[in-house]
């Protein structure tokens, strides 16, 4: 597989698929909130379950698993690293 | 015989309320959501020659977001500047949980981390490298389990030398970015002629950086009901808004 440079909002990423987070465009308090959860740039974050409406998703990031909305995970970008073929 | 002050500080659940009844005698709530200490509870305990006061702080995966918990926990480290804050971490969890102790370590250098549930950790096959960790940090690290009672009496000792002043560590300094360690540069002196000598200048100067304006009215009610006169406030919020642009 080769390398994915181009970040995509995790919103787009498929189940299974692992991201290396390259930027938040996230603002204000939730952007500190999730900075606190472990969504910071160069962590992994894996895509767990997307629900059958995609809203929310799962991600697992630090040892952690954590819901986020569209709106939140349409604003954090990842370089594909692994999991999920596209 | 003095007595000093211990704060709890950590992310929820990281069993500071067991370590903190096993400490003091006492039955503060634990558990894992049911109990969640709310409220700061207060405890004594005395180890070799000295006398301490445990205070049991809420469980906060930040001091920065602002909830009533983080505000509080904040609040305690910044104002009542205990002797000792204490800050236990979940061994199973490290990279999140030191992000918490990354904060208070910047505000305050009277730190030991204490990394607790250990016999998890050793369960799972997780191997803590304390040495490096401490090194890193700059402070004392213990690894301990409060629940099995393991590496309480080592966590005691370096909590009375950091207690006693016998070892000192200034805060830990993160260097930023060019533009942020400007603004810091420019706002620094403009902190300390204001509040004084008393609290944390680089890390306060910091904060209005960020907007914190939750900070600025903690700082402001404390000065004010220490009877403290606070002119340049605003200017400082001023400079501090105009540096986010
Ligand atoms: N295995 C293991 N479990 C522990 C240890 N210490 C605490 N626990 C368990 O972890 C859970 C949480 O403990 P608490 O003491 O309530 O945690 P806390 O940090 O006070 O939690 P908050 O008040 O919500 O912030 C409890 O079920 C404890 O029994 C330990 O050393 N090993
Ligand atoms: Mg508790």
């Amino acid at each position: 597989m080769t390398a994915t440079v181009i970040p995509i909002p995790l919103s787009e990423a498929l189940n299974g698929s692992r991201l290396r987070i390259s930027g938040i465009e996230v603002q204000g308090v939730l952007r500190r909130r999730l900075l606190d959860l472990g969504f910071v740039v160069g962590n992994a974050v894996e895509v767990l379950r997307r629900s059958p409406l995609g809203d929310p998703t799962a991600f697992r990031v630090s040892n952690t698993t954590i819901a986020l909305r569209r709106e939140e995970s349409s604003l954090i970008y990842g370089e594909l690293i692994g999991g999920a073929e596209t | 015989m003095s007595q000093y002050t211990v704060a709890f500080a950590g992310n929820p659940n990281t069993g500071k309320s067991t370590l903190f009844n096993l400490l003091t005698g006492m039955r503060q709530h634990t558990g894992n959501w049911a109990g969640k200490t709310v409220i700061s509870a207060e405890g004594e305990f005395t180890h070799k020659d000295h006398q301490y006061l445990a205070v049991d702080l809420p469980g906060t995966y930040s001091l920065y977001s602002n909830s009533a918990d983080e505000e509080a926990a904040r609040d305690y480290i910044i104002f009542e500047q205990p002797d000792v804050t204490l800050v236990v971490l979940d061994a199973t969890s490290l990279e999140r949980n030191l992000n918490l102790a990354l904060q208070v370590l910047e505000i305050t250098g009277r730190t030991v981390i204490c990394i607790n549930l250990i016999d998890e950790a050793r369960r799972l096959g997780i191997d803590i490298n304390l040495k490096k960790i401490s090194k890193r940090l700059g402070v004392p690290v213990v690894a301990i389990s409060a629940r099995n009672k393991i590496g309480i009496e080592a966590l005691l000792d370096q909590v009375e030398l950091v207690a006693t002043s016998v070892v000192t560590a200034p805060p830990l300094r993160i260097t930023y970015n060019d533009e942020i360690e400007r603004g810091i540069a420019e706002l620094t002196p403009m902190v300390e002629q204001t509040i004084g000598s008393m609290y944390p200048a680089r890390w306060i100067a910091l904060r209005l950086l960020d907007g914190d304006d939750s900070l600025l009215t903690s700082l402001k009610a404390n000065m004010n009901s220490k009877g403290k006169a606070l002119p340049g406030t605003k200017e400082v919020l001023g400079h501090g808004v105009t540096a986010c642009h």
